[in-house]
Order: C-alpha cells, then structure tokens, then sequence
C-alpha cells in the first residue's frame, strides 16, 4: 500500500468510528482544498450509503463570491444536507474584517462555530486540520475533547493509543475530530490530482483584481472592500494557498493553473502555507493555541 | 512513491530530543524559511540566549515554552529524497509518561536518546521498556552529548553495555547504536569527523535506509466490523478495515462470535468493486447468506481467535486513581466496547530492573501483568499474534478518561467463577533461593531428530554449572501424565497444551525446564509459548527426514512406512517448521559442539 492509500484508509477508519460511535455528528465544511478532500473521503467511507451525518459551513458572510457558489453546486451534485450558520448578532452589530480586527475572527468565526454547535446539538465535528499546519496542532490528538464551553484543554489529553479511539462523552462535551491530522499539504495536493476532485478555481492561477497591503495581495472581490487612499486594484496573476475571508486572505503570484504545477510550487515553496492567513500571525505565535482554547476549530 | 517511516524520539528529560530533531530538520534543510526565521527570532527571546534554540521548532504550547519542558507528543512531518517521515516527539518527564507512550503506539522505530555524560537512567529504561509493551521492534540508541565526553569512544562503549543488557529482556527485530551531538550536530545527518572510530551511517542515513516491513504472525484474514451500512433494501454490507490476510469474492468465512459462515457476494475498497483485498484496505464486504452480523463482530477466514470472557494482558497504568478490583471499566478493543473488571494483578514490572514484584495495587505510569474478566463473550487474540485484536484500552465509566492501554497476552478459557490465590513466596523469589533465572528451553524437531539426546546433554552440562533443571521427555510424559491421549490432532493439542502448563509451573518453582517433544504444529507451539510466556526458548532440532529415517532409533519409521503407525509425523502428519526458531540446531555437528553453541546462545537466560 502507498503512503496516500494508508493515509486515506486511517482517515476511512476514523470517519467509520465516528459515524459508529458517536450520537449526532456533523462534518465542517469551509470549502477549501482541505474541505473538498474531507468530503471526498466520507463519500468513500460510507459508499454506497450517503455519509450519515450532515455538513456545517460557517459562513462570516466575507467568502470569496466564488466559494459560496461552488459549496452550493457540490452539495447539489453530491446530493448530501448543507448547513449553514451565521452569527445573525454579529452581522445586526455589523462586525466586519476591516473595523474589527481579531474581534471579528472571534465573533463572526469562533462564536458562531459554537452557536451552530449547540443550536443543533452536535456531538462531534469533523474537521479537517492537519498538524502540519501550525505548531498547536501539531499536539492536538486525532479526538479532541471540549468541554460544555467548547474549551481545549491542551495540558490535560486523553491519550490516544493505537487506533483505539475512545468516544466516551458527558452531556455537554463534545469531540472535534481530524481524520486527516496525518496529512501534509503536498498529501493533499497530490490526492486531489490522484483522485480527481474538484476545488474551488481560487487556488489555479488566474488574472485576478488585488491590492498589495501589508505585503499582502488582497483580492478586491466585491464593493465592500475598503481601499485606502493609496491603493488602487491592478490585476495581476494570483492563486490562493488557502482560502477564507477575502480581505483576511493573501494571494501569491504565480503561473500554477494546472494541478501539476501547483504542486511543483508546494514542493519547492519556501514560506509555510498559514503565513498567507493573517488571522494566525495576529496576536503572536501563540496565538492559535489561544483561540484554540476558547473554542477555534 | 516514497515509503513513510514512523518513528518516535524519546528519552529522559534534557537528553535533547527536541533539540536532535530540530537540528535535523534544520540541518537537512526541510523547514520553510518562515519557520526558520520564527526559530531564529524566538531564539534570541529563549533561554539558550541567542544560539539556536532547536528544541523551540517542536515545543508548541505555551506551557511548553514557559517551562522549557516538552509537555505533549508533538507530530513532525518531513520528507528527503529518500524517505518521508512522521516523527512523534515524545516528553521525558515522569509525570507525562502516558503521552510519551501516546507517540510509541504509534511508531514503527523509536530513537532513544541517551545523555552519554549520565549514562542509562531509570526513565531510558521505562521508555524501552513502553516501546517494547507497545509493539516497537526498531531500536536506534543515539548516545547524545558526545561533545560533553570529549568523543570518548570508551564512554561509548561503556553505553554500549548497559544498553545490550537492558535490550536482552525485549522482543526486538534490530538495534543500532550511533555517538551524536544533537546541539552540535555529530553523526545527525552527517558523519561526525570528531568520531572517527565510528564506522556507521549518521542518525538520517540510517533512519532512511531501515526496513521496518511488518513481519504479521496472523496470515489468515480478520476484520473487525466497524458498522452495517445498508442504504437501500437490497443492500446490506460491513464495513471494516482488513487487520491481516486478504480476502477474495467467493471466499467463505466465518463471523464470530456467532459462528456462522457465509460466502462473501462482493467486496468494495472505498467506493470501487474489487475481486479481492488485502491488510490496511478499507472495504465493505456483502455477504451470501443472512447472518446476523453487527459492530464488533469479526469476519475472518482461517484464522485462529479467542471468544472468551477473561484474558491476561500487560497494561500501562494511566491515571490519577489507581485500579481497582471494585470497578467495572469499559474495554475496548478492535470494534468492541464492553464492560470489564480486574480479576487479579499477578506482579507489577519494575521499570528500571524489568523484575516481576508482587503487587496490590496499580498506579499511574506503572506497568503491570493483570488477569481480566469481561460481562460477556468477545473476539480476542495475542497481541503478537495481531495487533489490532490483541491491543486494548479501558475507560473510566464515570469520568470518561483512558485510564490504561495494553496488550493480550492469552485468554483465559475455563471457569470464570475460580479466582487465583496470591502467594507470598513468589516465583522471583524461589529464583533467587536457586540464584537462577528459570525459563523452558523447548525443542521440537522430527522424531529421531536427536531432541532427546541433546535436551539430555544440555541438562548435564546445566547440572556441572549447579543450575536446577528438569528434562520433560515426550515418551516418558505419556507413559504417565499423558497416558490417556492418542496421536490424533485433537490429542497431540492437549500432550502439548499440558507439557507447556506443568512447564510453567515447574517455572514458577524456579526451575530451568527442558523439553523433548515432536510438537509437529506452529499453533501448538504457539500456544505453549503464551501459556509459559517470558522465558520460553524455541529450538529448532533440524535434522532432515531422510537422515531419521536413516537413523530410525526406535524403528518408528520401518512402521509407520509399513503402514502400523497411520499418523506419524513426516508420513501420514505434517511437520511444520518454526518461522522464528530462537535457536536452530544443524545436528550435522557433534554432540558437543552443539551443546557448546546451545550454551552461547542461552548465555542471556542461564
């Protein structure tokens, strides 16, 4: 077996347990890469069942244009149920990326994440981070436990042994789930090329309307966007490494629309790919372990 | 593609793991150039003041930092030209002994690092010893801080020592030994010239190079059922992964703990039909036949399994409350969860000595030998036998926690209402009164292969060296114990089965056993190992038929070729070879050479 076969089994395996184990799950949905692999392997894992859970998107209301059509389609040709929360008191207050710096992750991401989460009663989530990604998570477990406040304690794990999960819950606590926590991001890449899966067209280059701020390109992706008085959008040929809210989000500039020459990208890249999500170098490097704590996925 | 290596890095505190593994990663050149700007700014912040401060790449909690210590098992990813890797970086203190254990269920190879300047200390012992309990048969020692013993090759060698007594109680595949400087960067990625005298690879060449190809002893087919998936009416399949063998449409097989059979209509492997499948796939497998199968159930094909309600296992204790008698745990192993209870702790494992101590009570971080019953019947095998049905956890029922991990070790079949007496006069005890070490040196071989005569010379060159032994011999067992078995499968099982339960006695007692029988059947001897456990020595008596035949001592063969004797092994009855002998005897050799040989490879036992 290859390395992307046994990788995809483990995910299978887990995705299994839960669906066995737990009383009400539900799978995140953010519509990125990541996202698009998730979905592919619960359509595998359940075959020729529909995954027996439903998907949550969280939506900031700030996704690219893009992201918002494109989880629409999938969800309609897959054929499976697709949540979608929004934190309507954050919205009514008007809390938006450009007044409200990390108080707007908080509100609009971390408290409507645990809204939705008790609105519906779920009593797992599967998401799709990778400990690859960050340093805090690459200590987080497979299953990782939150109290009735959604909170991580990073200092008191269940240990994890073998793969004998432990599901075991009170009322109140819930288990976010990472079946893909082994995977690295060329893992993904090369997967999403092997099998075939479809991503949103954010992450292939194309002639895109940005503004270069704090070294960041920033796509203007709709007239929400607040320009400051020096920046002018100029088009330039960008893909996105990640994707989120779009003035939260860094393009780079590259020639890669073709799988084969993103990945050739990712191979040689020289930056870490959370550097393009300003959220995470808010507040430190600490700072994802923090927002972790209180509830982040 | 690339193959992946597992492995862990552990080690007592300050032994430098973090730091070994830092440096590799920085060194090899596999770090993003914002992680390493991030290492060199947090560096000058840190405690190493200003020098890089490798250990920082790994320590990502704000715990972690504020302390210096290493907290969780931290999951690095890295791939070189070679090789891709997944190292877990486990914590050396005592108190998170259970994370550390988190990382070494998971690893194929553990790198156990050792502080040359402090030598082998309790907490290098109690990590190879949880790498050991936890299925790890990889082994590299990397002797750190080297620079502080001035490369001293005999400060080397003294560890060398140490580490090869300590290895010998361990079941292992291999063990490499390399000198490093993990802050200087020796022998870690590449060969140190400040070590001359060491003629191996670096730490990363090595760890590239291994073949670490799992050696299963299960080669039938299991699969624990994961859950039913039925989306419409006319489908009904079970989901799984394949834990061992592999397994095609139109194969029957059987459910336990049922019982019932069926032929297999259709396999899928995620959403594609295949015809057949194999270990570590994910399948959904259709049956022929209604049978009742449900989660926690196993589907399996010649395979050997337990259903019983009471097995022996060897647990890491891992929680604040200690185990109790009183409590009833959840168990779960495979697929199946079901409630558990202790029915005696037969001695806790000195972690630093590997003795067995009588014990009352079990505490967090220790390790300890315990006979479990459950309420019902479950599907069960020997941890080496198949991980994934021989692998167990409880759960706390109140608060939720994994209290202990371990590995089955055998059922425990008969009657669960007898309980065991502990006695004071342990069986530690009488080996010290005899000042040995007792074991059973078992040997099996064709009829006339000379088992006999050698278990009798061993035993006399035992006797010259005042060692207290006991020679079991085929024939004479039944003419007395065994009178009342024939020479049929089911008969030659239980000769075996009770030969190996009054070895295991004669063990407890203190004595050095020897036995001479054919014991033509692996799962036989498989089985006497787990009945006798530690200590169990097999020797493999290798002479090849013809020459029996030719020396034929006690004229069986003349009558089993006449057709007297219908089931005699090497003519009518099989005689299969031991896959993993300890010992093999090419008895081409004379008598006392062999012997000569028998002694030097039981140097470590007797």
């Amino acid at each position: 077996m290859n390395h992307l076969k046994k990788l995809e089994a483990e995910a299978i395996y887990i995705m299994r347990e839960v669906a066995a184990e737990c009383e009400k799950p539900v799978m995140l949905y953010s519509i990125g890469k990541d996202s698009s692999v998730m979905l592919h392997l619960a359509l595998k894992a359940f075959y020729p069942e529909k995954p027996p859970f439903p998907f949550l998107h969280v939506n900031t209301t700030w996704k690219f244009k893009e992201m918002i059509a494109f989880r629409d389609r999938i969800a309609e040709k897959h054929g499976i149920q697709m949540l979608e929360y929004i934190n309507q008191d954050g919205l009514a207050q008007g809390i938006n990326p450009f007044d409200h710096g990390s108080s707007y992750t908080d509100i609009m991401k971390t408290q409507a994440l645990k809204q939705a989460l008790d609105h519906y009663g779920f009593t797992a989530a599967f998401g799709g981070g990778r400990r690859d990604e960050e340093k805090s998570r690459a200590k987080e477990r497979i299953f990782s436990f939150r109290n009735p406040y959604h909170a991580w304690d990073p200092k008191n794990q269940r240990p994890e042994m073998w793969k004998l999960y432990n599901t075991e819950i009170s009322r109140g606590e819930s288990i976010r789930v990472f079946p893909i926590s082994n995977w690295t991001e060329n893992d993904i890449w090369q997967y999403i090329r092997q099998e075939q899966i479809e991503i949103v067209p954010l992450y292939f280059a194309a002639e895109r309307p940005v503004v270069e701020r704090d070294g960041n390109l920033i796509m203007v992706d709709d007239e929400r966007m607040r320009l400051n008085e020096n920046e002018t959008p100029v088009m330039k040929k960008v893909r996105f490494r990640t994707l989120g809210c779009y003035p939260l989000t860094g393009g780079m500039e590259s020639d890669a629309d073709t799988l084969d020459k993103i990945i050739g990208e990712t191979l040689s890249a020289v930056s870490s790919e959370r550097t393009s999500r300003i959220i995470d170098s808010d507040g430190g490097a600490a700072s994802m372990e923090k927002r972790k704590r209180e509830g982040y996925f | 593609m690339h193959t992946l290596l597992k492995f862990i890095t552990c080690g007592s505190v300050d032994d430098g793991k973090s730091t070994l593994i830092g440096h590799m990663l920085y060194d090899a050149k596999l770090l993003f150039a914002d992680q390493e700007k991030a290492l060199e700014l947090d560096s000058q912040l840190g405690s190493a003041g200003g020098s890089i401060d490798y250990s920082l790449l790994l320590d990502g909690l704000m715990a972690e930092r504020e302390q210096g210590i290493t907290i969780d098992v931290a999951y690095r990813y890295f791939t070189t030209d070679a090789r891709s890797f997944i190292v877990a970086d486990t914590p050396g203190h005592e108190e998170y002994t259970r994370n550390m254990a988190v990382g070494a269920s998971f690893a194929e190879l553990a790198v156990i690092l050792a502080d040359a300047s402090k030598g082998i200390l309790t907490q290098t012992r109690r990590h190879a010893r949880i790498c050991a309990l936890m299925g790890i048969r990889h082994f590299v020692f990397a002797v750190n801080k080297m620079d502080l013993v001035n490369y001293s090759e005999e400060r080397f060698n003294r560890l060398r020592k140490d580490i090869r007594i300590l290895m010998a109680e361990f079941d292992y595949e291999s063990v490499m030994l390399i000198p490093v400087s993990a802050s200087c960067g020796d022998n870690i990625i590449r060969k140190s010239k400040r070590m001359p005298w060491y003629g191996g690879q670096p730490l990363l060449t090595y760890l590239e190079n291994i073949d670490v190809g799992a050696r299963p002893e299960e080669t039938g087919f299991t699969m624990p059922v994961q859950r039913v998936c039925r989306p419409n009416r006319s489908f009904r399949g079970f989901q799984g992964q394949i834990e061992s063998g592999s397994i095609a449409v139109s194969d029957t097989v059987t459910v336990l703990p049922s019982g019932e059979q069926a032929k297999v209509l259709g396999i899928l492997d995620g959403d594609e039909a295949v015809e057949s499948a194999s270990a570590g796939h994910a399948v959904t497998i259709s049956l022929g036949t209604e049978i009742d199968v449900s989660r926690g159930c196993v589907i399996h094909k010649d395979s050997r399994l337990y259903v019983s309600r009471s097995f022996q296992g060897m647990l890491l204790w891992m929680d604040g409350a200690g185990l109790t008698a009183q409590r009833s745990y959840l168990l779960k192993t495979g697929t199946q969860k079901l409630p558990c209870s202790l029915l005696r702790i037969r001695h806790k494992i000195d972690v630093n000595t590997g003795q067995e101590q009588p014990a009352e009570n079990v505490y967090k971080n220790e390790i300890a030998c315990c006979d479990f019953r459950t309420d019902t019947e479950f599907v069960f095998d020997t941890f080496t036998h198949n991980q994934a049905l021989g692998s167990f956890i409880l759960i706390d029922r109140v608060t939720h926690m994994t209290c202990a991990c371990g590995t089955i070790t055998r059922s425990l079949s008969g009657d669960n209402r007898l309980t065991w007496q502990n006695t004071d006069i342990t069986r530690s005890f009488r080996e010290q009164q005899l000042g040995q070490k007792a074991c059973t040196i078992w040997f099996t071989g064709l009829s006339g292969a000379g088992k006999s005569t050698l278990a009798n010379a061993l035993e006399k060159r035992l006797a010259e060296r005042n060692r207290h032994t006991m020679l079991l011999d085929g024939d004479n067992i039944r003419m007395g114990l065994n009178s009342n078995l024939g020479f049929s499968g089911a008969d030659r099982t239980e000769n075996i089965r009770r030969v190996a339960e009054v070895a295991k006695l004669m063990n407890d007692a203190g004595l050095i056993v020897l036995t001479a029988f054919i014991s033509p059947f692996l799962a036989d001897r498989r089985r006497a190992r787990e009945i006798i456990g530690e200590n169990f020595i097999e020797v493999y008596v290798n002479t090849p038929l013809d020459e029996c035949i030719r020396r034929d001592t006690k004229g069986l063969y003349a009558s089993a070729s006449s057709g007297e004797i219908p089931e005699f092994t090497g003519f009518g009855s099989p005689y299969e070879v031991p896959e993993h002998p300890d010992i093999t005897v090419d008895t081409a050799k004379d008598i006392d050479s062999c012997v000569d040989d028998q002694l030097e490879a039981l140097r470590e036992y007797i």
